[in-house]
């Protein structure tokens, strides 16, 4: 069965999870940062029932995932305090959606349900180039995007009191994060995209000390989970999401031993 | 101080829904420590928030001279229950990690925020305003959580800046006013 670990077939779905796993868990801990983890399971949610609705109108279903993972992203932003009640609404909405839209076609039927069981070896060369731009674009904006988040976080005023516009880096991260789990979710399911996201962030959040620790650690978190997720989703010849969900509950189990990291940050004297 | 303020404060009126202080008037010169004075509920944070933005303006007139940058110190600074950002992330945040910290702040830059007291979480926050290359910092109620040793230290922050720092200060706290202010206006609803 290992054997399979080495078909050419199987490399494409490997190596796009490879780039989108840590790019999906340093979302993650900006969305924890922001205290929106939840909001990863209902864009998850919603774009499973974008994928499915593009499948009955015949459109891609990446784009159909983005598109409504967008609007979700969009509705959010207008809303004045955006919260955990809302982010439910999305995901109930998101899962009725992709049920009654599946009912209409064999199908979308089909694709709700991989969908739902995470099917990673369906993915195809444009969730690779997807997770490629990503990974460019998240390294690209990483610095720019981080300071603001950090400082609109810690110091909120500092943007209002200096006349500089915040809704820029809010915009740009929303997207950033609506492209992400879109991605994530068509190739890895909806359940095991939102354990992406929200696992290593809550791990790296309870043992780091310092911020760049915390990404470290979420980012590897992410690679070990996914990689060792691949290896027994093969070999027990089991579906991945439901596989990789489960590693990534095994792995929160690191939270227990905090504290054991220090920073890499050295302090000023 | 030169003759134009950083900051002129004309007969304004702010609040949220509904007016709650003012009409106060007053002006912020460069390099000076402003205090402003009044009891609990007088609208002192309000007209801090008015001028961060986070107030509505009713009557009068704000003028900030432009291209300062302020730095504001709220009266209870954001600190999640659970937070991995170390001392230090917290004033590079500000820049403030660019300048030489007091031993009293030097101490607290190494371990995770979350696992400060109070008032060393406040002390480092209004380090990370006062470290920073903000021309005006406004601290609203800096001593909240600070025990009798730690004011002393703000106190001694605060004179040590006071050469070329802009400050507006809140308190209700007549004596903490008295020792790092240059110059005090005060407040009522």
């Amino acid at each position: 069965m290992l054997e399979l670990l080495f078909d050419p077939l199987f490399r494409l779905p490997f190596v796009t999870g490879l780039l989108l796993a840590p790019v999906a868990a340093i979302a993650g801990v900006y969305l924890r940062l922001r205290e929106e983890w939840l909001a990863a399971l209902a864009y998850a949610q919603v774009a499973a029932a974008g994928a499915v609705v593009a499948v009955v109108f015949h459109a891609p279903v990446m784009l159909g995932a983005l598109v409504a993972a967008g609007l979700v992203a969009t509705v959010k932003g207008l809303l004045a305090n955006p919260g955990n009640h809302h982010f439910v609404m999305f995901i109930l909405l998101g899962w009725g959606v992709a049920l009654v839209a599946g009912s209409f076609s064999a199908h979308g039927e089909m694709v709700g349900q991989s969908l739902m069981d995470g099917q990673l070896y369906f993915t195809g060369q444009a969730h690779l180039l997807g997770a490629l731009a990503l990974l460019v674009t998240g390294t690209l904006f990483m610095s720019w995007l981080s300071q603001r988040l950090l400082m609109d976080r810690f110091f909120p005023d500092y943007f209002s009191a200096n006349g500089i516009p915040a809704w820029r880096h809010r915009v740009a991260f929303d997207w950033l994060v609506v492209a992400i789990v879109a991605v994530a979710t068509t190739a890895f399911g909806v359940m095991a995209a939102f354990a992406l996201l929200f696992i290593p962030a809550w791990v790296a959040w309870g043992l780091a000390q310092g911020w760049r620790n915390v990404l470290i650690i979420a980012a590897g978190v992410a690679l070990v989970a996914y990689a060792t997720a691949f290896v027994v989703a093969v070999a027990v010849d089991q579906p991945f999401g439901p596989v990789l969900v489960l590693i990534l509950c095994a792995m929160a189990l690191l939270r227990f031993t905090r504290r054991g990291f220090k920073s890499a940050s050295p302090p000023h004297r | 101080m030169s003759a134009e303020p950083l900051l002129r404060c004309q007969g304004v009126v702010a609040g949220y829904e509904h007016p709650v202080v003012g009409p106060a008037t007053f002006e912020l010169f460069r390099g000076e420590v402003l205090g402003l004075l009044g009891s609990n509920g007088a609208g002192k944070s309000t007209l801090i928030k008015a001028i961060t933005g986070h107030a509505r303006i009713f009557q009068g007139r704000l003028d900030i001279a432009p291209g300062i940058e302020l730095a504001h110190h709220r009266q209870q600074p954001v600190r999640p229950a659970e937070c991995p950002l170390s001392g230090y992330d917290l004033v590079t945040l500000t820049g403030a990690s660019r300048r030489a910290p007091p031993a009293e702040i030097s101490r607290l830059l190494e371990g995770r925020v979350d696992q400060l007291s109070g008032g060393q979480f406040q002390i480092l926050q209004i380090w990370a305003c006062l470290g920073s290359a903000a021309e005006v910092v406004l601290l609203d109620e800096p001593t909240n959580n600070l025990d009798p040793a730690t004011v002393e230290a703000l106190v001694k922050l605060i004179r040590q800046d006071q050469a070329g720092r802009t400050l507006l200060v809140v308190s209700h706290e007549a004596s903490f006013i008295d020792a790092v202010c240059s110059r005090v206006v005060s407040v009522s609803a």
